[in-house]
């Protein structure tokens, strides 16, 4: 029971602490925009971070839905409906989810480590004693990057699942459905509401992912056993978070 | 501005452009400072000496307003740096410029770009003018043709000279050197050492060399503080201060093992430790 409620005022601790962050880094943006190539930078470290492997399990992942969806609906004769059902699961669901646990995997942590390791070894302290604000040198840019980069690396992501090398392959290529078909579906049933929750799925998503990267090594203990700390939690707790949120947003838009 | 002349270490006329009054402060629990006072002199080198672990470190960042005292206070040229905002505290640091123990290098940065980095962060100065300052900077501490390097192909010794050039490089009014000699051959020692005098002297700055180098320190410093347990322990012209008569501050600087400072942490017998005394 005691240790129940010391992790649950350990848990709300850390959400306060980290709330307050969260405010530290949203007043610093204005700042950060005013550094455009220091943004870009970190845009194209965390894009080009995690893009081999969103494009690899995007196309994976589009395969294996064919396949199954290919042998339910021969069930019921309904092959020519492959597309929408690759294309509505993907994009509402599967894009952004996937995306963000892999973005988290791969990006989360690594920034998570990079700002870590800076702490540790007093760059932080060292741009603060230059009157260098780090919330908007080193924090700020690495979460809007991630903002920003969430919802491009979701896109790439669907484009692959759907298309030529994912769920086309399999579906068209491999099993025969009619290609015409296949898109035709697409194009009907796909409505620019889905869209824009698949969009806001991976705004919510990456901004979640880069706030717990940012504020992990950010407040990491300066050790390396401090910066490993960081890394795991990043990952565990963005994941965790990512599902809990997909949740929550699908289960509201639904509602409507 | 004030005319009140506050007693000085060195009998120069006006207030010192650093004062600590009653300083306490702790990690925590653990307390670091009790009740120090201390004058950094305006164009003077003041060194603080002092065993491992005391608070050399700690007092920089203090005096950097990176921490914040328990009581007392800190002023930097009149101002309390603890009774600033975001913006005021900047513009005080501005003028400092500070040597970290272990470099602190920017890891994405060149060795040129981070010796650029406050005059681009601070400064409207064209490309062609920052080119000739870096340069200048890294050519007084040797390094100019390291320009290209990255941290990661540094020593430490150079490193820490990057460093150096890099705390100089917006011409502070004070500069902290934490153990700025650590690491260096005896050549580059001794080219640091009249660097940090005729730094001070040329540009007419305020230092404080933080160090355990006693010889070295004591012969290019104008004031020496020892600091141990909290507390001055000796403070004084270095002359003075060889003669100190403390216990403490002489075993810290005639580097004694025994005396009143422990070298171990508190611990049972060795002997007991080691199960001897049971056979
Ligand atoms: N961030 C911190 N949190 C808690 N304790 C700290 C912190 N930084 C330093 N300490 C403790 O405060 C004491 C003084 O540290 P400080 O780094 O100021 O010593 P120092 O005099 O610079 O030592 P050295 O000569 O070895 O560099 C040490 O005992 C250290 O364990
Ligand atoms: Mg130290």
């Amino acid at each position: 029971m005691n240790a129940i409620g010391a992790i649950l005022g350990d848990f709300l601790a850390t959400l306060g602490r980290a709330t307050l962050f969260l405010l530290q880094l949203l007043l610093a943006v204005p700042r950060a925009l005013l550094r455009p190539r220091l943004l870009l930078r970190q845009i194209y470290m965390v894009g080009q971070l995690s893009l081999i492997i969103i494009v690899i399990s995007g196309a994976f992942i589009g395969m294996v839905l064919a396949l199954e969806g290919y042998r339910t609906l021969s069930n019921f004769g309904a092959t020519s409906s492959l597309g929408i059902l690759v294309a509505l699961s993907v994009i509402r669901e599967l894009g952004p989810v996937v995306t963000a646990l892999l973005f988290a995997g791969r990006a989360g942590s690594a920034l998570a480590a990079e700002i870590g390791l800076m702490r540790a070894t007093d760059q932080l302290s060292g741009m603060e004693m230059m009157a260098v604000d780090p919330l908007a040198y080193v924090a700020a840019p690495r979460f809007l990057a991630g903002f920003i980069a969430m919802p491009l690396l979701a896109s790439i992501f669907s484009v692959m699942a759907i298309g030529a090398a994912g769920g086309y392959f399999v579906g068209v290529i491999w099993l025969g459905v009619d290609p015409g078909a296949y898109w035709s579906q697409i194009h009907q049933g796909v409505e620019v509401l889905d869209i824009r929750q698949s969009l806001i799925k991976s705004l919510v998503f990456g901004a979640t992912v880069s706030w717990i990267a940012v504020f992990q090594g950010y407040h990491s203990a300066p050790t390396s056993e401090g910066v490993s700390r960081a890394t795991t939690s990043t990952v565990v707790m963005s994941s965790l978070a990512i599902l809990a949120l997909d949740f929550v947003l699908t289960a509201f838009m639904f509602s409507q | 501005m004030n005319p009140v002349v506050t007693a000085m270490p060195n009998d120069q006329p006006g207030p010192a452009l650093v004062q600590v009054r009653g300083l306490r402060f702790g990690y925590g629990r653990k307390l670091i400072f009790d009740g120090v006072d201390m004058d950094f002199a305006r164009g003077r080198i003041t060194a603080i000496m002092g065993p491992s672990g005391t608070g050399k470190t700690t007092l920089l960042r203090l005096i950097g307003g990176q921490w914040r005292p328990q009581a007392g206070g800190i002023t930097f040229d009149g101002v309390d740096i603890h009774r600033q905002n975001r913006a005021g505290l900047y513009r005080l640091r501005k003028r400092m410029g500070m040597l970290f123990q272990n470099g602190a290098l920017l890891t994405d940065l060149s060795v040129f770009e981070n010796v650029a980095f406050p005059l681009r962060e601070h400064t409207q100065l064209p490309e062609s003018m920052i080119r000739d300052l870096v340069l200048l900077k890294l050519q007084a501490v040797g390094l100019r043709g390291a320009r290209d390097l990255f941290p990661e192909e540094l020593s430490g010794g150079m490193a820490r000279r990057v460093a150096l050039a890099r705390a100089m490089a917006l011409e502070p009014e004070l500069v902290m050197y934490d153990e700025p000699f650590t690491g260096q051959d005896p050549i580059s020692m001794g080219v640091l050492m009249r660097l940090v005098r005729t730094v001070n002297d040329a540009l007419g700055l305020t230092s404080i060399v933080v160090s355990h180098d006693v010889v070295e320190v004591m012969s290019i410093s104008d004031y020496v503080y020892v600091i141990s347990g909290g507390k001055v322990i000796a403070q004084g012209e270095p002359d003075q201060v060889r003669q100190t008569s403390s216990e403490r501050a002489r075993q810290f600087l005639d580097g004694r093992p025994d005396g009143p400072v422990a070298f171990h942490y508190p611990a049972q017998s060795l002997a007991e430790d080691l199960g001897l005394e049971a056979a």
